[in-house]
């Protein structure tokens, strides 16, 4: 139905339309993600300014158009610039974003994972670090009712360790054995850490981050565990 | 959209369809335009973009639009060759050229980093700015990508590749438009606009 909405949402991307305007698509609270025109938003001088850009936590209010919605008022409640002046950070954020959009379809609320995203994004905010994004990419996958199976083969239930390898497909760790027919590789400390993020020990994992190289297994399996569900590739990947 | 029209109509709404920013509706608009007016005004045009394409090349020196080897900039020997400025696209060296403030030369980019579209510095024309700057004695890099995310994301990577080099990199000032109200400003606009704020 046509009218005036007012919702809160975190700009995940935008998109040029014509000589001035953005399609901004926001995931919001409470009506999940929605896509909308900001007129005027590329003039400098735009009321908008850069209030529309992507990362940005605003407070919205917006027009129900019978196609595309129109924003008519946007206030700031974070503009979270300290991710957004760090590369890093802003790599790391547009990575979790383009998770957050392809999981959503338009329109289905799904507050826990605006939830997790604010959350994510405050941490990156306040305290940098590279494992905020893995964690947030295996939170959502567990979110989605696709956390992996890590305390026993989820081919044979063999529940005694090692687990060398990952199996994206049947969705959990895979003993010596069954793990020698397939499966991605799976280092000791690549699977701790997965247990810890996976546990809500994220704090802990920053307090005494582990070595960088574990911390890039991780993003990497969460990556391909993310494409596994998507069935197509994460564009924002190749800068991370 | 559904093939609506007979063959080369059709083939015209494709065709400017596929420009940037034209949807199906302009494309039908300037199609019809195209055909309404006299035949010759429609040659000039198809003259104009053959003969644009044959002639004009990428300058090899800083990937502006060109007429031969290098730009006009490029072989203007009055310009700085200590100072460069980057840019995204040649449209931008049209608007800081306006300013009548620049003496120097220009680096395009031919774009900029979108983490969010997965386009990296390995895409533009980033590590040819490397090549000039023993060559050409260069002493300052004006970062001048625009002030967006996108933007902001090419100035942040391409500091962090020159400033070892031991040049000065500076990037231009963000701040209130002129001739626009202070109250309707954004935080990240205004925040700025503080810090760089100047003694008066
Ligand atoms: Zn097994
Ligand atoms: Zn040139």
């Amino acid at each position: 139905m046509p009218g005036l909405y007012r919702d809160e949402g975190i700009v995940l991307r935008t998109i040029k339309l014509g000589e001035a305007d953005r399609i901004i698509t926001f995931f919001t609270a409470e009506t999940g993600k929605v896509r909308a025109v900001a007129k005027g938003v590329r003039k400098s001088g735009s009321r908008f300014g850069a209030r529309l850009d992507p990362g940005s936590h605003v407070a919205l209010q917006c027009y129900r158009g019978r196609d595309l919605d129109v924003v008519t008022q946007v206030e700031t409640i974070d503009a979270f610039r300290s991710v957004r002046e760090d590369y890093d950070s802003l790599v790391h954020a547009a990575a979790m974003f383009e998770v957050v959009d392809q999981f959503s379809p338009d329109r289905e609320p799904n507050p826990s994972l605006f939830r997790m995203l604010l959350g994510a994004l405050k941490t990156l905010n306040s305290t940098p670090s590279p494992v905020i994004a893995p964690a947030f990419f295996w939170k959502v996958l567990a979110l989605e009712g696709l956390a992996p199976l890590l305390d026993a083969c989820v081919r044979c239930g063999e529940s005694d360790g090692p687990f060398p390898a990952l199996d994206l497909t049947e969705g959990g760790v895979l003993c010596v054995e069954c793990g020698a027919l397939g499966g991605r590789r799976i280092s000791p400390e690549g699977l701790a850490l997965l247990v810890m993020l996976l546990g809500g020990g994220l704090h802990i994992v920053m307090a005494e981050p582990p070595a960088s190289v574990v911390i890039n297994e991780i993003e990497i399996l969460g990556v391909h565990a993310v494409e596994h569900h998507i069935e197509r590739r994460m564009r924002s990947a190749a800068l991370l | 959209m559904s093939s609506l029209y007979e063959g080369p109509v059709q083939n015209l709404v494709d065709e400017l369809g596929r420009l940037p920013g034209i949807g199906p509706k302009s494309a039908q608009r300037i199609a019809y335009h195209i055909l309404k007016s006299p035949t010759e005004d429609a040659a000039r045009l198809a003259d104009a973009l053959t003969e644009a394409k044959a002639r004009v090349t990428w300058c090899q020196t800083c990937f502006n639009l060109a007429e031969g080897a290098e730009c006009s900039f490029c072989r203007d020997d009055r310009r700085d060759r200590t100072i460069i400025c980057v840019v995204e696209e040649p449209r931008d060296i049209v608007a800081i050229e306006r300013t009548r403030e620049f003496y120097g030369r220009y680096h395009v980019l031919q774009g900029a980093i979108s983490p969010i579209e997965g386009i990296g510095p390995e895409q533009l024309r980033i590590h040819e700015i490397l090549l000039r700057i023993e060559p050409e004695g260069v002493e300052e890099v004006i970062l001048a990508t625009n002030p967006n995310i996108e933007g902001e994301a090419t100035a942040m990577y391409l500091a962090k590749l020159l400033k070892p080099l031991g040049i000065k990199v500076t990037r231009i000032a963000s701040g209130l438009p002129v001739g626009g109200d202070l109250e309707y400003a954004d935080e990240i606009t205004l925040g700025r606009a503080l810090e760089g704020r100047r003694e008066v």
